[in-house]
């Protein structure tokens, strides 16, 4: 029973960090307070990736030097980091955006940044 | 503005084990965990460091943006290069050719426990260091241009 | 030597643009025109690959590419132990007709842009960026593998909104920037989750595969509505379409004109996991997909027109027709999948309903580009898109004044054009399935048809303004990107029966055949 518990505790973990990013994303006035959610729920979505590819009593996904051939998954982590360079592209553009928009408009309140309606 | 002597002589004094440290894991991405990207985003941390301690214009001088932007398209060419050659030479796009053929990069590594021998894996360390190359320029581009809007806060009317 | 190149051309087709657009920031230190030349020579290379491979596909049947492996045609070599496992991009004939799509508009659109832009700064970027995202929609149509398709998504994702906040200097069109990477974003990672459940489950990442795999469970039902809705939301529908006026308003025109390509990817991805991913799985509740598709598209093409008939802004206008418009893709689209299970309503109109909405894809790309590119050339002639300071410039820009009444025509459903060819197929196969939606549909078109005499109107007929005497035709770059999608327009109006033979039907068998899909791959070939 704590086993069970135990094993899905990063799925919980996931769970938590997705409620607090969401949260964050909306409900959050600062531009820079939003994309911080954002960031936070790519984290929970990378935790998710590589917390799927545990299996019980696995070693390291490393060829050489290995004490047994039973390893966790190694293609979840390839596509974990592949999630966080485009996070990191992302993160970069869209506070690159931030920047212009607070050149332009003097603030980062979205509640102001609404030129375009209708 | 300056941050104080201290700082700026021990960041001058980090940077090159930030840069070491970075090709480190550049180079044995395929022994160890890491790789192009992670090792390019530690050579671009230390570039970080030297920004961080000094001001846009003193800095400027040292890491031009023009240099790292021919960093990152050198980077991004040699990655292309290595998978058209897979596809010239026979095999498909990124092709690894060189596996098992001897020479730079060919050797096979040994079955068993043993720490790895640096040129195995063909064609995986060369995109490595690509990669590497690339996100050191790109990332450090990246820092340049926000660290430029810094200090210059003249909202619009 | 013509041999090695027909072999490799997948890899070409993803390879090409993106070697243009590493390139970019060296050819253009040489100066303007080598920029100009390389950008007009890396898209008619795009271009001629992308048709090669279609014409392959089309008379050949699949055509399968691994990356990595010795040779790229066998999926399962020797030492895989029957599972793929490498990258495969596998194109089918659904796929090829969109390759065709992309090729086509990235061709006009490229020659457009050469001097639509030719007075901005930053232009390195521009150009890069347009190469990344050609080459992350022509990856999107063509991939074999879930994971592949979420990388090309968010790369043209990524390189769309950074097209769009390209005019930095007026900040209304980084703003729509920001909420276009902010939407796409969350969508992603909406589709990633999606990808790690399944992988988690049949550890496969092929979706020949996972297709091969699947059992209908639970987390697979969550699965699919993390992954249906997001590529919904990237393809403009209804109740999420708010990034779509903004974004199309304040981009440069030929990107617009791009982007309703990208968006139209994303209906390829919905259509790709719902028939051919899942496919007989959602047997049980076939009418239950099919009605979500068509409540998608009735809402889509309704509300779309109603919001824009009261709009000033011509590209805003436009930009809800393009969403009016997705919705009758999606509705011919949903009546097929409605009947899949039923094979002889399949047949009686099932099919041609489905064949309707695919036509429908081709030819909205077709118009829809041109009309963006009509409203960018007078964009870039008179300075202004509001419907009330435009007037009478029908005397000085004749070329782009033809050019719109062909889009506008199309848009409407009046033949010749090919507008009317594919919402002719619509409207009498939804008739057969449900006389009320082809009523909706119809009414629909009426208005589209209104708003755009509207539109004609107030923008080239009347005298002419005074503000306006300068405004002589535009460059020849753009007349010649503007006249190809004219002529793809006019010639799919005259012979839709060929196209229909040729390359549409070919699609909707594609589409329907999931056993084929599967067995390209782990059928041994």
């Amino acid at each position: 029973m704590i086993t069970r518990l135990l094993l899905a505790f990063p799925f919980l973990a996931v769970a938590i960090l997705l409620l607090i990013g969401l949260g964050a994303l909306l409900f959050k006035r600062n531009l820079i307070k939003m994309l911080m959610g954002l960031s936070l729920m790519e984290s929970a979505v990378n935790l998710f990736l590589v917390a799927t590819g545990y299996r019980q009593d696995g070693a390291a996904p490393i060829f050489t030097n290995v004490p047994s051939t039973h390893m966790v998954l190694p293609t979840v982590q390839a596509l974990t980091l592949t999630a966080i360079v485009i996070g990191v592209a992302t993160s970069a553009m869209m506070l690159s955006f931030a920047m212009v928009i607070y050149k332009k408009y003097g603030t980062v309140d979205i509640r102001k940044i609404r030129k375009l309606n209708g | 503005m300056n941050m104080t002597k201290i700082v700026r002589t021990t960041a001058d004094l980090f940077y090159p084990f930030c840069l070491i440290f970075g090709l480190y894991v550049v180079l044995h991405g395929h022994l160890t965990p890491g790789g192009g990207f992670q090792g390019g985003a530690v050579m671009a941390t230390g570039a970080a460091l030297l920004i961080v301690s000094r001001s846009y214009a003193g800095i400027i001088q040292r890491i031009r943006k023009n240099a790292m932007k021919l960093c990152e398209a050198v980077g991004l060419l040699m990655f292309l290069v290595a998978g058209l050659s897979g596809l010239l030479l026979g095999g498909s796009f990124l092709h690894n050719r060189l596996a098992g053929a001897g020479g730079l990069f060919g050797e096979s590594v040994a079955f068993g426990a043993n720490p790895g021998v640096l040129n195995t894996a063909g064609l995986i360390p060369i995109l490595n260091i690509a990669v590497g190359i690339e996100v050191l320029g790109g990332l450090t581009v990246i820092l340049l241009y926000m660290l430029s809007g810094v200090n210059k806060e003249e909202p619009a009317s | 030597m013509m041999d090695t190149l027909t072999r490799h051309l997948p890899a070409l087709l993803v390879a090409i643009p993106l070697l243009a657009a590493f390139t970019m920031p060296l050819v253009g230190r040489a100066g303007n025109a080598a920029r100009s030349a390389w950008v007009v020579l890396g898209a008619l290379l795009t271009s001629l690959v992308g048709l090669a491979l279609a014409c392959r596909v089309f008379t050949g049947g699949t055509v399968l590419y691994v990356f990595g492996a010795a040779a790229p045609h066998v999926p399962l070599p020797m030492d895989s132990g029957g599972i793929p496992i490498r990258i495969i991009f596998q194109i089918d004939a659904l796929g090829a007709l969109m390759v065709v799509i992309a090729s086509l508009a990235s061709l006009a659109i490229a020659i457009y842009s050469v001097s639509a832009e030719a007075r901005q700064s930053g232009k390195d970027g521009f150009y890069s960026m347009l190469f990344l995202l050609v080459a992350g929609i022509l990856g999107m149509v063509s991939t074999g593998d879930l994971f592949n398709f979420f990388v090309f998504l968010e790369i043209s994702s990524l390189a769309g909104a950074g097209l769009v906040a390209y005019r930095i200097d007026k900040g209304e069109a980084v703003e729509a920037g920001l909420k276009y990477a902010l939407l796409s974003t969350v969508g992603a990672l909406s589709v990633l989750m999606a990808i790690g459940i399944l992988f988690a489950q049949y550890n496969a990442l092929n979706i020949a595969t996972l297709a091969s795999r699947l059992q209908f469970t639970r987390l697979d039902m969550v699965a699919l509505v993390l992954l249906a809705v997001p590529l919904a939301m990237k393809c403009g529908a209804v109740p999420m379409h708010f990034w779509t006026p903004d974004s199309y308003t304040t981009a440069p025109s030929s990107i617009t004109a791009l982007l309703v390509v990208s968006s139209q990817a994303s209906l390829y991805g919905l259509f790709r996991i719902l028939f051919t991913l899942y496919g007989d799985l959602l047997q049980f509740s076939w009418s239950t997909f099919g009605w979500f598709l068509i409540v998608l598209g009735v809402l889509s093409s309704f509300i779309g027109v109603t919001m824009a008939i009261p709009q000033k802004d011509v590209k805003r206008l436009m930009a809800y027709h393009a969403v009016s418009q997705t919705g009758y893709m999606l509705l011919g689209v949903g009546v097929g999948l409605a009947v899949l299970g039923n094979a002889e309503a399949l047949a009686a109109y099932g099919k041609t309903a489905m064949a309707g909405g695919l036509f429908h894809i081709i030819n909205h790309a077709m118009y829809k580009g041109l009309l963006f590119l009509t409203a960018g050339a007078i964009f870039y002639r008179t300075g202004t898109r509001n419907l009330n300071k435009l007037g009478g410039l029908g005397h000085t820009m004749p070329w782009t004044m033809v050019f719109f009444m062909i889009g506008a025509l199309a848009i409407a459903g009046i033949p010749p054009f090919n507008g009317f060819a594919s919402k002719l197929l619509i409207y009498e196969s939804v008739f057969r399935f449900s006389p009320f939606l082809s009523i909706i549909a119809m009414v629909v078109s009426i208005l589209t048809l209104a708003s755009f005499v509207k539109v004609f109107h107030s923008m080239f007929m009347g005298a002419p303004r005074a503000e306006f005497a300068q405004a002589r035709e535009v460059p020849r770059p753009m007349i010649a990107g503007m006249a190809l999608l004219a002529l793809v327009v006019v010639v799919t109006g005259l012979v839709p029966q060929a196209f229909v033979d040729r390359m549409i039907s070919p699609a909707v068998e594609a589409l329907v055949d999931r056993a084929g899909y599967i067995s390209a791959i782990l059928g041994g070939n």
